[in-house]
């Protein structure tokens, strides 16, 4: 995380934005003041590697989900400076964030990913619709072929299944050709076998397309989709897990438990 | 977690005061409408009951006259009759008085004060101050001739007071009076703009030369006697030949006579406040589904905790029913806001009301009715739909009520179209007085079909119309037209209420039109008199400046024209008289059969509609019966096509004035020499009628003008009443929109995270209320024009020869349409806009 502190300058900069696709330096959020001061996010540094597929995790109220909206521009930081490839997001106003979001970043939430009133093909063009530019359409096939929603095109969302819903919102996500994809529980709504067929189309986009990926999750083994785990506590990283596997995770998150019990003194 | 519960609680404040805020003004403007139209009753009422008195006697009528028509008549009483009627038992006083039309007040520059149409009233000075519906604020009452004594009101406008010198036109001969009194007339001390001279008796008898006759007799019942009792006594003692009535029965009468006189603005009025109610009901409604659907999981959760049905529903309803009283109330307040903007509206025209507001127990009645009423049904039906969903269906996430087939509604709003487009079709081939039914009942069926359609009809709009959305506007466009057509009830019921304000603006536009185009062609074909010498209004004035007219050397034929009413074979009639030697070379009517000779003798020329309903043919023997009782047998002796310029009926001069028609001229037509120089014609007349401020010359494009000028006055007052129902359905479309926004925050939410900036946003907002507008718009434009197009056909009988279609001002509606949907998108756009992005989407 040295090389994150250095990168301040812009050929600095430059150079990161070749290996990481997003990085935070000490990012920190604090909602309320006073007796109500609650610190979400506490210094945090983090990157995010291009080709890459991260899982953030950690109990509730640990800052994950902060973490990425921090990072992904749909929140304010209190302090720290954020980037996404060569950008620094932490400096731009509403319209520069809107932009970046729409050029550079895809999303995949829990729910509610769709607009009901398109049909799935022009949700996945949504993002360069507004944008005004044309898609690659070759790319574009690609992707939809990925998803293996080529039939169903032409429907409207109401008429697609939850997990043909996500997938959907991933081919959204990956259609533009974004620097880095954040997804939020994704698979939070779906049945375990629409849930798997989802997280390997991510772990297909980044080993085969090269995408970056970032997912926050507390299912264990979906985050044994992802190359590596980041795991949250209290606002802060506090354990790193590459290569994971279920069992693993699972572990782990067994750990913070009994840790989270002793410190509260519950037992 | 403090901030997102704030939140919410303001949001649900918000929402809370925009269902408040559609009851207010749902109820101030029907509490608006009604308060005007008892305070415009009132105020007339004030003005013609013109007596103290407990009974007065009147010569008689031979039929009820309508408050707008002239009697024309001179009947009066003779003064032995006051005698026989003080005689009479239980009659603790009685006095006659004369009261006359065509009393002006000069002031200073010589000018007629300008009364907006509201007649110059002469009256006698009452010596029985219990007699008298006047009351002395300063000085003394007229005592001999020469004094006078004025109305309050006139006399501050035109600055008078007392011991100031007035010139007056008379119904005679121009005077000159002192004034000695100001007095205030009736209980509001107000005239609705009429002026008031007091005479003292003898003067008055005098001037209308009635000798010492009277136009009426006012008593007053001794203690003990009911006003019934004395009619009866009294009309015991009178004979037949006059009218009695007590001063209840005055008032009613005058009151009937009021209400079909102000037919017009009532019907008018009413539209409005139908409007108002509309759009506030539908607002109502509109706010209380999203308020029950925001709380379903809410109430959902209730249920499950075993909570009733019934208990879920009640307390939905009361909470309506707080807001409902509420809304009335304030409501009710909003309505003396309205009512004194009508108030004012009027007065700008000349009709001044004054006194208070009147506020009637019924206004009252109905606002609460409206407002607790409509507040509750609003709040049923939702409630009755949330309490019946199953609380494991209102748990879930993506709970969506199922669409409600709009089946029902297009059978009903094809079989209201069938209906109603028979009947306009109708009256197109159907001749006559129903004709104008016809097509007031085919609008009415019209207008509710295109309410019950305007769902079923909305999505093929939005598709078709707002297919060039997309094309100019890209994504934006594409989803503003999508979202347009999500809820199609919600889109047609907000379009609605701008459709019903502009069809009845685009009727009454094409009417209007027409009707000015007709007078055009008319004045062009029919008026051959080169000047027109009349009051603004059709007020009576002497004869003498006929004859003055007619010395002048230039002056090739003068045809005097006077009103009256009368019956014609048991049918009421307004009546014209002319002088038949010079009609043909003043006024040219078209002649189906016969010709103006026919009025010679006691000859009688009618229009084709009223010969047509009498059956009358050239040479028949018509009964006529005067406002004074007289009667005569009249011989039709030509046929004209109708003709506004003139009555339907027309009689000579001489058989008018044999009749008991009174010898007051109200038009007269001047036709001067070929070859005259006109601007020293014009230079002569205008120095003869110079002595009488009450008349004025028109040439023929001035007497046009004059007459579009009443129709213009219509258009402009229904303009003013368009400006009242955009307003209202400004407010239904920023209703509509900020709960379709509230609705949608998640996918603004998600949105504006794929990267739609805000501008885009606000744009999306703005084209679906434009795309919503337009719609509405255009099906109002439609509608009107059928419905203006059938009233104008209906009415061609009534001299609306001419059919023309303002296009210029339809497009110009359709643009304020646009506009409206641009306005009313402002703050809803905005609001999306500002939406944070998080909160957006964390929303459930």
């Amino acid at each position: 995380m040295t090389t994150v502190q250095q990168g301040t300058t812009a050929a600095d900069a430059l150079a990161a934005a070749h290996t990481y696709a997003a990085r935070g330096a000490a990012l920190s959020k604090v909602y309320g003041d006073g007796d109500t001061r609650v610190v979400a996010l506490d210094a945090v540094d983090v990157e995010f590697r291009r080709g890459q597929f991260t899982a953030i995790m950690g109990p509730s109220g640990s800052g994950k989900s902060t973490l990425m909206h921090c990072m992904a521009g749909l929140d304010s930081l209190t302090s720290g400076r954020a980037w996404i490839g060569e950008t620094e997001i932490s400096a731009l106003d509403d319209k520069g964030l809107t932009r970046l979001r729409r050029d550079k970043v895809g999303f995949i939430f829990q729910a509610f990913n769709l607009l009901p009133t398109l049909t799935a093909l022009e949700n996945i063009t949504l993002p360069m619709d507004i944008a005004g530019r044309t898609p690659d359409q070759a790319w574009l096939d690609g992707v939809i072929d990925a998803v293996g929603l080529r039939e169903r095109l032409r429907h409207r969302p109401t008429e697609l299944s939850g997990g043909q819903q996500q997938r959907v919102a991933c081919a959204r996500a990956l259609a533009s050709r974004p620097d880095i994809i954040f997804a939020d529980e994704p698979t939070g709504n779906l049945d375990s076998r629409s849930g798997a067929s989802v997280l390997s189309f991510l772990r297909t986009s980044v080993r085969e397309m090269g995408q970056t990926v970032v997912m926050v999750t507390h299912d264990p083994s979906a985050a044994s989709y992802a190359d590596r785990v980041l795991f949250l506590a209290d606002g802060r990283i506090v354990d790193e897990m590459a290569a994971p596997t279920a069992d693993r995770v699972l572990e782990r998150m067994k750990a913070f438990d009994t840790a989270g019990r002793g410190a509260t003194g519950v037992i | 977690m403090w901030r997102t519960t704030w939140r919410s609680l303001m949001a649900h404040k918000l929402r809370l005061a925009f269902s408040g805020l559609a009851i207010v003004l749902g109820v101030a403007f029907v509490a608006g409408t009604m308060i005007f139209t008892d305070t415009l009753n009132r105020t007339f009422t004030a003005l013609f009951e013109s007596t103290a008195a407990d009974v007065s006697v009147e010569p008689a009528a031979a039929f009820e006259e309508g408050v707008n028509g002239p009697s024309g008549t001179t009947a009066h009483l003779p003064s032995a009759l006051v005698e026989q009627v003080r005689a009479v038992d239980g009659v603790a006083g009685a006095e006659g008085y004369v009261q006359t039309e065509g009393v002006y007040v000069l002031d200073r520059d010589g000018d007629v004060l300008d009364t907006g149409g509201a007649p110059g009233v002469g009256v006698s000075w009452f010596d029985d101050r219990d007699l008298s519906p006047s009351e002395l604020t300063d000085g003394r009452a007229p005592a001999r001739d020469g004094e006078v004594a004025l109305d309050q009101a006139t006399a501050e406008e035109i600055g008078y007071t007392v011991g100031d010198r007035v010139t007056l036109l008379t119904p005679g001969p121009r005077i000159e009076a002192e004034v000695v009194g100001i007095f205030t007339f009736g209980e509001d001390g107000g005239l609705a703009g009429a002026s008031l001279t007091a005479f003292e008796l003898g003067t008055a008898q005098t001037l209308l030369g009635l000798g010492d006759g009277f136009t009426g007799i006012n008593v007053l019942a001794a203690d003990g006697v009911s006003h019934d009792e004395l009619r009866s006594r009294v009309a015991a003692a009178v004979g037949r030949d006059y009218d009695v009535t007590t001063a209840q029965e005055q008032a009613d009468e005058q009151s009937a006579a009021l209400e079909e006189g102000l037919s017009f603005i009532t019907v008018l009025l009413t539209a409005f406040a139908g409007i108002a109610l509309f759009v506030g009901s539908f607002i109502i409604l509109n706010t209380f589904s999203m308020l029950v659907a925001q709380r379903t999981r809410e109430l959902a959760l209730l249920r499950a905790l075993g909570a009733g049905r019934g208990q879920v529903t009640r307390s939905v309803l009361t909470e309506a029913l707080v807001m409902g009283l509420l809304g009335s109330t304030l409501g009710l307040l909003g309505g003396f806001g309205i009512a004194s903007a009508l108030r004012a509206l009027f007065g700008s025209f000349g009709l001044t009301l004054d006194g208070n507001l009147v506020l009637s127990a019924g206004t009252i009645a109905w606002s609460y009715a409206v407002g607790v009423v409509v507040t509750l049904v609003a709040a049923y039906l939702p409630a009755r739909r949330a309490a019946a969903t199953p609380p494991v269906a209102a748990m879930r996430d993506d709970h969506v009520a199922a669409e409600r087939s709009l089946r029902r509604r297009t059978l009903t709003g094809s079989v209201l179209a069938a209906v109603g487009g028979g009947a306009l079709t109708t009256s197109l081939l159907a001749d006559g007085g129903g004709a104008a039914q016809l097509v007031g009942f085919g609008g009415l069926s019209l207008v509710l079909a295109a309410i019950a359609l305007s769902p079923v009809l909305a999505r093929p709009f939005a598709r078709s119309v707002g297919a060039i959305l997309p094309r100019m506007w890209g994504t934006t466009g594409h989803l503003a037209r999508e979202n347009a057509q999500r809820n199609p009830r919600r889109t047609a019921a907000t379009a609605s209420a701008l459709m019903v304000g502009l069809a009845l603006v685009t009727a009454f536009s094409i009417l209007g039109a027409s009707t000015n185009a007709s007078v055009d062609k008319l004045i062009g074909t029919s008026l051959r008199a080169d000047y027109v010498v009349s009051t603004a209004v059709g007020q009576p004035f002497t004869p003498e400046i006929a004859d003055r007219l007619r010395a002048i050397d230039e002056v090739d034929a003068i045809t005097q024209e006077r009103f009256g009413q009368a019956m014609l074979d048991g049918q009421g009639t307004l009546l014209a008289a002319v002088d038949p030697a010079t009609l043909d070379s003043t006024v040219l009517l078209d002649y189906v059969d016969g010709s103006s000779a026919g009025l010679l003798g006691r000859g009688l020329v009618v229009d084709e509609p009223t010969a047509d309903s009498h059956g009358w043919d050239v040479g028949d023997t018509v009964e006529m019966v005067t406002a004074t009782g007289d009667t005569a047998q009249l011989t039709v002796g030509g046929i004209f096509t109708a003709n506004q310029v003139i009555a339907p009926a027309v009689v000579s001069l001489e058989t008018f004035t044999v009749t008991g028609g009174a010898e007051l001229d109200r038009y007269v037509f001047v036709d001067v020499a070929d070859g005259a120089g006109t601007a020293s014609v014009r230079s002569a007349i205008e120095t003869a009628i110079d002595p009488y401020a009450v008349v004025t010359l028109k040439d023929r494009d001035e007497f046009a003008g004059e007459q579009k000028g009443q129709v213009d006055q219509i258009l402009m007052l229904i303009n003013a009443l368009l400006v009242l129902s955009v307003l209202i359905a400004v407010l239904g479309i920023v209703n509509t929109l900020a709960m379709s926004v509230l609705e949608r925050t998640r996918e603004v939410g998600l949105l504006r995270a794929i990267g739609m900036t805000r501008a885009q946003l606000r744009r999306m907002v703005r084209l679906e209320s434009v795309l919503i507008s337009v719609y509405g718009s255009v099906l109002g434009l439609g509608l009107g024009a059928l419905i203006g197009v059938g009233l104008s056909r209906a009415l061609s009988d009534q001299g609306i020869s001419e059919l023309v279609v303002p296009g210029g001002r339809l497009v110009l509606f359709l643009a304020i349409g646009a506009v409206i949907g641009v306005l009313a998108a402002v703050w809803p756009a905005r609001r999306a806009a500002r939406m944070q992005v998080l909160d957006a989407i964390a929303t459930t």
